[in-house]
């Protein structure tokens, strides 16, 4: 008996939408072994990374919270998957973007009223959104990768960060720790939305999502980004410009990370060294997971934001480390790109002895 | 400037520069074959949890040195089975490689938090391992001597032997290599894990040599800079060598800002340094792509045979 593998005409639209389903139960049943060889409850463990968050209202605040950014940023890197361009940098945009609204928190201290978070948004935005133009520039001028430049721009935007917090923002109230004054009360957003108990990033989340909706599948633009990513010689000779579609993903998605950025700084209410939280990485997950479609994206979100909850969670119960969120978060990447096979082949078990079709020797 | 600081600045920045020249010249190997493992920071950081517990609870680093390779080899085939096996995108994969590590390497080193572990020491006699003077060429920790011979053997390796040849071939060339009758898909496998065991040791470097005193994501980003190593040297041995000195030095220069607290500039803007550098470099490299070393022709593209 030999497995068989048949490429699919076209991917298969049933599989793309099952396999992340499959991934997520798959890393369930491995994280249960993988517990239980620790030496941990395994049921328990998964239980409550994954199930407890959900089942437990109190949690839901905390997953809506942490979904947001994941959700903001992940819709910008789904244009990028799509056209095969790769901003592996987005932790740095969201860095960056707080920086830009924390820039305009620091001047407008002693300032109110309602222009104030409006701009800080369409600050830290357009800061990502240039922060993410250097790798545009890098790739289209010199062709230089974006998968390492994009990168290598993470760690400068740290130090950056390390920097001002420690220099010339510091707080001059804060008994010396590295941190930014608080932002003040015309500057945040509130909590939530009236009583809902709905933190506004999701909202806006939500209506990210429905745009990226109408971008991807109802405009000419969505419709290059993926010629561009499947067929690239035959979307240049239909006049597309693949620099421009170059440009226009990394600097979107530099500006989706960037507003994610403030939302967080919002929430947060200051930047400190713990400000950066890999987001930016997650939402690489996230975007895969969701197989780059914005309604897939949201849902991933979630997900990705209960392993997070959950992780907690589970580190009071089952007493499992800080890091296991982590870890199978990046199982369930392992797991979403092995199951990509599924998408483009067929499998087939076939019995060696029988005459039918495969005859190999 | 005396003659002493001179030498401390030659050994640390001989010592620093030793994982990202293991690391490069691993993944070197690696890309020859027409593979892309953006995963080598989180194969480092696979080598540096095991290296560290192993010699922490044996007491014997050549065992930790040991079952670091093994454990970044066994990072890499993961890696490898998705890509080479299951046909999965190699930046993808690597990306989920490096997140994979980091998440390994806290979970198990969260028993480590805080720990010290005594520092592999010179395999030379204290007479020249101490002397200020020959502490230059004897005063380093086995790594320094390895990760050198490494590259000039890959160097070797790659240009003049029958192997290296067929290597090359795959890279350049994998449907022609896979017609004249060479095995691609294991060829490349064999590729992989050894750039992952390498990388395994670089990282044991780190938690064994450079810090001893367990810390989370000690590597701190070196991984990207070993790949980015990769395209300065244009895929040569020798240059390799010479670039992972140049990016030594940058790195040194940060240390030396931290320590002396007064270099201009603040610390953080020497820390970002070899970051920028390694971007500005790439940059001027690939422009002029094509007059001194080029990529591998199939580097990144999947192979699936047919039949």
């Amino acid at each position: 008996m030999r497995l068989l593998l048949e490429k699919r005409r076209e991917p298969s639209r049933t599989m793309l939408v099952l396999t992340p389903v499959l991934s997520v139960i798959v890393i369930m049943v491995l994280g249960i072994i993988i517990f239980d060889g620790l030496g941990y409850d395994g049921q328990q463990a998964v239980w409550e990374l994954f199930f407890t968050p959900v089942l437990d209202v109190y949690k839901w605040r905390d997953v809506a919270s942490k979904a947001a950014p994941l959700i903001l940023i992940a819709l910008g890197l789904s244009l990028g998957n799509q056209a095969k361009i790769w901003n592996i940098g987005a932790e740095g945009q969201y860095i960056v973007g707080a920086l830009g609204a924390a820039g305009i928190a620091f001047a407008t201290q002693s300032m109110t009223g309602f222009w104030i978070i409006p701009l800080m948004i369409i600050t830290g935005m357009v800061c990502g959104a240039l922060y993410a133009g250097i790798p545009a520039v890098l790739r289209t001028r010199y062709g230089v990768s974006e998968v390492l430049s994009s990168l290598m721009f993470v760690y400068v935007s740290l130090q950056l960060l390390s920097y001002l917090i420690t220099g010339p923002w510091k707080d001059p109230d804060g008994h010396n720790f590295p941190q930014t004054a608080q932002l003040t009360d015309a500057q945040l957003l509130p909590h939530e939305l009236g009583d809902s108990g709905i933190p506004p990033g999701l909202l806006i989340a939500l209506i990210a999502t429905i745009l990226f909706y109408v971008l991807v599948a109802r405009t000419i633009f969505g419709f290059s980004v993926r010629a561009i990513g499947e067929a690239p010689h035959a979307a240049r000779y239909g006049g597309f410009s693949s620099n421009g579609i170059v440009w226009a993903t990394l600097m979107i998605s530099g500006a989706m990370a960037g507003l994610a950025g403030v939302l967080e700084l919002m929430q947060l209410t200051r930047l400190n060294l713990g400000y950066p939280s890999g987001y930016g990485f997650t939402a690489i997950i996230v975007s895969l997971l969701g197989r780059s479609h914005p309604v897939g994206v949201f849902i991933a979100g979630i997900v990705l934001a209960i392993t997070y909850v959950g992780g907690q969670v589970a580190q009071t119960v089952v007493h499992v480390p800080n890091a296991t969120a982590g870890l199978f978060q990046a199982l369930l990447l392992f797991a979403i790109l092995a199951s990509d096979l599924l998408v483009r082949y067929r499998v087939r078990l076939s019995v060696s002895s029988s005459p039918a079709k495969g005859t190999r020797p | 400037m005396t003659i002493t600081f001179l030498i401390d600045a030659l050994v640390t920045i001989i010592g620093i520069t030793t994982p990202i020249l293991l690391a490069a010249s691993g993944e070197l190997v690696v890309e020859k074959s027409g593979v892309i493992n953006l995963g080598v920071e989180g194969m480092m950081l696979v080598g540096t949890i095991a290296g560290f517990a192993v010699t922490f609870e044996t007491g014997n680093p050549w065992l930790g040195i040991l079952v670091a390779t093994l454990a970044g080899a066994a990072a890499a085939t993961i890696f490898a089975v998705l890509v080479l096996s299951l046909g999965a995108n190699q930046v993808a994969t690597g990306l989920a490689l490096t997140i994979f590590g980091i998440g390994l390497s806290s979970l198990i080193g969260s028993n480590y938090v805080g720990i010290a572990i005594d520092p592999l020491e010179s395999p030379f006699p204290d007479v020249l391992a101490t002397d200020s003077f020959w502490r230059v060429i004897f005063g380093h920790s086995p790594f320094v001597y390895f990760a050198i011979i490494l590259v000039l053997a890959i160097g070797w390796f790659i240009n003049k032997t029958r192997a290296g040849l067929v290597l090359r071939a795959i890279g350049e060339n994998d449907l022609s290599a896979h017609s004249i009758g060479y095995p691609v898909i294991a060829i490349r496998y064999a590729a992989v894990a050894f750039g992952g065991a390498i990388a395994g040791i670089a990282g044991a470097d780190f938690s064994m040599v450079i810090s001893p005193l367990w810390a989370e994501q000690m590597t701190a980003g070196r991984g990207w800079i070993a790949l980015a190593l990769v395209v300065f040297a244009g895929w040569r041995a020798g240059r390799l060598l010479a670039g992972a000195y140049f990016f030594g030095v940058l790195m040194a220069l940060e240390l030396y800002a931290k320590a002396s607290g007064h270099a201009i500039f603040p610390s953080q803007f020497w820390a970002a340094m070899p970051y920028l550098i390694a971007v500005i470099v790439l940059a001027l490299i690939s422009s002029r792509d094509g007059k001194d070393g080029k990529a591998p022709a199939c580097l990144g593209k999947p192979f699936i045979p047919n039949g």
